[in-house]
């Protein structure tokens, strides 16, 4: 394994040496500046990390070819925690203490970036993290580019209401963190909105699942209760292809039954005939179908970089893209890449993303990002039959007992990611 | 898959066939409310289909079926509506009223009319009420089913006149179902309502029922109907669920036998414990994959024959494999259960790193040939195609096992160098030659697994991760050593799975399994099925 490793990682930095060689001439090594990329490139998350590891390349790549940032060029650094989630946190520390990284990009999954926190804080270095998830989580040291519930699960629960004229839902998921809070916040927003308990089905099955006949035919059996019904899915990576290749065998089609997914991207479907798929539902801030000057470079851009050109393009490489371009532009304003002002530089720093819109960094460390509804296509695209003004990311849930009294404002004097506005102290509930 | 076909029959009928239903209005009023189909969002759309629909112009169906495929386009600059093909990188305009030919259109210049699944059942509802009377019994039949769907009063009266004709039974039978659904909908007085209701529970599917609990709440006699009717219904499929249920665990069964079969040889028979079987699996995917692709590439006609082709691939590939493993870790390992049990862990993990770079890290696509698409019912129990092969080939594949152990020179070899490997030696068998075919056999049999897995899970280098510790269940409480331990435990963990999970839920169901199965072989350490004699003593 580790020989295996070892020859990917000396390929990796041969190639990144040659590509920076190319670019560089002229500059001393210390004269640039390091950008760090901790996403995994093995095991189990390297399906979908190694997507945004090209994407921070492609993206330092375009920045040097606009000469780099306060006349430096950008470095990464390309590490390899292998989906491990203490790798990740020993990875990061390599990075900011040893590589001397100005910024890092990376993380996928909520354990990976609670295992990483304690050393951005304790070494003071600042973290883009380009994934939804389930929110309730607000650091100083960490810009969240991907949705918080509200800004995807929310917004897709009500398009099923308005279009679908949804009464009956199935919230089926992984059994984990992202989509445990997701739909209790879901489950709180429904009933606020009328729905009755009989009307709610949770269901959770374990990573990796691979058999659905069983809960196929309940969601089958639950719909089949007079009232329109759909599922709200949080089912994660791979488990995903076996449930829609379920759906598609029973017939269940998207006008009877239709599936709202959150985790489910073009790159996923790469692995599924989608004919039978079309007309079931995913809720991003970014499509590769969205119509948008910004989005046609960017592809076309990634199809050069990737030298590719049926690669995909997806929601977590718009955060990403989003990040990056805060960073740079916060960089340029501050003058410098020290990370206090960089940190303070960044909030209300804005940037276009690419649905042709803006994105702003709020004072809680999110972004506003508008909400696109698309429908699955037979091509594996998704068409896009909605989309709302930005919103902007609420990191405390309004729907959780918990957290409803809690905002986060890292501006100063307030500088404080949980405060408190019933007891009016920082520090969450205690 | 139902509406494609009905589109494809529409269209066709559209092209050339004279279609039933007489009767057309003026071009321009048609192109007026053709028109407007391009004026703003869903339910502007959703008003424009039910005053085409309502025209009964037999020009209609065909309109709207080209909107639910997404090829009818509004020209930017002057807001008409157009049949538009792909020509290029641009499209053709086609006026739909008149099918006049309107020129070639610049991507730019013209806008698709979205469509999403509200618009769509509407299209098929509205579409069925036109088709009602269409020659083509398979139309009429699709027509019957998506008015029922949509339980529409407004089509009552298309239904009438569709019912006083129609000759085929079942297709009558549908219709008249549709009639009940369209009549419970609509201002009927309360006794047609109350026979509208004996119609639908005579059907007595889970759609039926469906349609029922909408009333159940209602008052007087339709709710008393409504409710007795559900509840008939409820107990009926209530013995159904449970077969249903049955067959589930035995199709779950069947994936587990695959999946541990070829273990059963190489920790089985041989006694080693390989946490590299999974890979095997997966190595058996990723043939199928390649095969796959060879052939989309090549000779796309042979599509349905790819996986019988993949079936002799895969098992050689994972059989080398496992050859290569055995000879080169494995037999210097023997007798040594720990060390084997961390060399295959390393094993499997360079095996999955490998296939991530040679692959990437990305799900691949295989596809189901046709025959394996789809499903078919047994009464109320709906029946995957995939599931069924499944189970046939699990099936298939033990019994040719069975038979190369018990009646090849190679079975008895390999019996009795795992029975006493000294003897075996003694008398002229070469021990080492039949331990690299061993296990190359138990692995080629993982491959063949690949095969069939990756139809119905995704084909991705974790693929075999999943599998390991369910295989390593089913052959320790089956018995290790013993084929039929294999099988026997493979379908009692299924069914008794897949029974479980309906009451307890996917997760918890899995915890009491594992519960059973550590108590289980507590008091039975060797299994179900254990070997007895010396040479398991020994």
């Amino acid at each position: 394994m580790s020989q295996i490793f070892d020859r990917r990682r000396t390929t990796l930095a041969a190639v990144l040496g040659a590509l920076l060689a190319s670019t560089m001439a002229g500059y001393a090594a210390d004269d640039t500046i390091k950008v760090g990329v901790l996403h995994s490139l093995s095991g189990t998350m390297a399906i979908s990390e190694t997507t945004l590891k090209d994407t921070v390349l492609y993206l330092i790549d375009e920045q040097n070819k606009k000469g780099g940032v306060l006349g430096k060029k950008l470095e990464a650094v390309v590490v390899d925690p292998a989906s491990n989630w203490p790798l990740f946190a020993e990875k990061a520390r390599e990075l900011i203490s040893q590589d001397k990284v100005s910024v890092v990009f990376g993380c996928w999954t909520s354990v990976s970036r609670k295992s990483v926190l304690p050393v951005f804080k304790e070494l003071n270095s600042i973290l883009f993290y380009p994934v939804q998830y389930e929110g309730e989580e607000s650091e100083r040291n960490v810009f969240y580019t991907g949705a918080a519930p509200n800004q995807q699960a929310i917004p897709a629960v009500d398009y099923l209401m308005k279009e679908e004229g949804v009464q009956r839902w199935v919230l089926a998921g992984t059994d984990y963190v992202y989509p445990r809070t997701t739909n209790k916040i879901l489950e709180a927003y429904l009933k606020a909105k009328g729905v009755a308990d009989d009307d709610i089905m949770i269901n959770y099955t374990p990573f990796g699942h691979s058999d659905w006949q069983s809960i196929v035919a309940d969601i089958k059996k639950f719909g089949s209760a007079g009232k329109k019904t759909a599922v709200v899915s949080t089912i994660n990576g791979d488990a995903n292809v076996p449930f829609y290749k379920e759906l598609g065998n029973q017939g269940i089609k998207a006008e009877d039954i239709p599936v709202v997914a959150f985790s489910v991207g073009e790159e996923e479907l790469a692995g599924i005939d989608t004919k039978p798929l079309v007309g079931h539902l995913a809720a991003w801030n970014y499509f590769q179908s969205v119509d948008s000057e910004a989005n046609a470079a960017f592809i076309d851009g990634w199809h050069q970089f990737i030298k590719n050109d049926k690669r995909t393009t997806n929601d977590p490489m718009e955060a990403t893209y989003i990040g990056f371009n805060a960073w740079v532009k916060a960089v340029e304003a501050a003058g410098t890449t020290d990370v206090d002002p960089v940190i303070d530089t960044l909030v209300g720093t804005t940037v276009p993303n690419l649905s042709g819109g803006y994105a702003t960094i709020m004072p809680n460390h999110h972004i506003t990002k508008p909400v696109l509804i698309g429908e699955i296509q037979d091509d594996g695209q998704f068409d896009i039959v909605s989309e709302t003004a930005p919103v902007v990311g609420d990191e405390w849930s309004d729907y959780l007992e918990g957290s409803k009294d809690l905002i986060s404002d890292w501006r100063k004097p307030l500088s404080c990611g949980n405060f408190n506005v019933a007891t009016g102290k920082c520090g969450g509930n205690s | 898959m139902r509406f494609l076909r009905l589109l494809a029959i529409v269209a066709a009928l559209a092209a050339g066939l004279q279609p039933a239903l007489a009767g057309r209005i003026a071009d321009a009023d048609l192109s007026a409310r053709v028109a407007a189909l391009g004026a703003g969002g869903f339910d502007e759309v959703e008003t424009a289909i039910t005053d085409l629909a309502a025209t009964g112009d037999d020009r209609v169906p065909a309109i709207l079926d080209r909107l639910g495929e997404g090829e009818l386009m509004v020209r930017k600059a002057d807001g008409a509506v157009f049949f538009a093909d792909k020509a290029g990188k641009d499209y053709r305009l086609t006026d739909p009223v008149t099918g006049a030919d309107a020129g070639p259109a610049p991507k730019a210049t013209v806008e698709k009319i979205k469509v999403n699944n509200r618009i769509r059942r509407a299209i098929a509802s509205a579409v069925g009420a036109l088709t009602l009377m269409s020659p083509d019994p398979a139309v009429r039949r699709a027509a019957a089913e998506a008015v029922m769907k949509s339980a529409d009063a407004a089509a009552l009266p298309a239904l009438e006149q569709a019912i006083a004709v129609e000759t085929v039974p079942d297709i009558r039978a549908a219709m008249v179902a549709a009639r009940a659904t369209a009549l419970l909908a609509s201002d009927a007085p309360e006794s047609d309502k109350v026979a509208a209701i004996a119609a639908i529970a005579d059907l007595g599917s889970r759609d039926a029922l469906g349609f029922l609990s909408g009333y159940t709440s209602a008052d007087g006699a339709v709710g008393d109907a409504a409710r007795k009717a559900a509840a008939a219904i409820e107990s009926r499929l209530m013995l159904w669920d449970m077969g249903q249920n049955l067959w589930y665990g035995l199709s779950l069964g069947s994936v587990l036998l695959l999946a541990a079969i070829g273990l059963a040889i190489t920790f089985g028979v041989m006694g080693v414990i390989n946490m590299a079987h999974g890979e095997m699996v997966m190595l058996g995917a990723y043939a199928t994959f390649t095969v796959q692709e060879v052939i989309r590439t090549s000779w796309p006609g042979l599509f349905d024959y790819s996986l019988l082709i993949a079936l002799p691939v895969a098992f050689l590939t994972a059989a080398l494999a496992g050859i290569l493993i055995e000879r080169s870790v494995i037999r210097w390992l023997y007798g040594r259960p720990l060390e084997t049990l961390l060399a295959t862990w390393g094993v499997s993990l360079i095996l999955q790193q490998a296939v991530r770079s040679l692959y990437g890290a990305n799900n691949r696509e295989v596809g189901n040939p046709s025959w394996m698409s789809g499903s078919f019912s047994v009464g109320d129990i709906q029946v995957t195609w995939t599931r069924l092969w499944i189970i046939l080939f699990a099936l298939a594949v033990f019994l040719a096992l069975i038979a190369v152990l018990k009646r090849t020179r190679l079975g008895l070899e390999m019996r009795a160098v795992t029975q006493n490997r000294q003897m075996a030696a003694a008398v002229g068998i070469r021990t080492p030659l039949v331990d690299a075919l061993t296990f190359g056999l138990g692995s080629g049999i993982a491959g063949l697994a690949g095969v069939a897995l990756s139809q119905i899970d995704n084909v991705s280098p974790n693929l075999g991760r999943g599998y390991i510790i369910d295989s390593f269940m089913v052959v320790v409480f089956g018995g290790v050593g013993n084929l039929w331990g294999t099988l026997v435990g493979a379908l009692t963990l299924g069914v008794a799975n897949k029974m479980l999970e309906p009451y307890a839920g996917a997760v918890l169901g899995k915890i009491i399994l594992l519960l059973a199965i550590i108590l289980f072989i507590q008091k039975r350490p060797r299994g179900l099925f254990a070997l007895k004699g010396r040479a398991v003593e020994a």
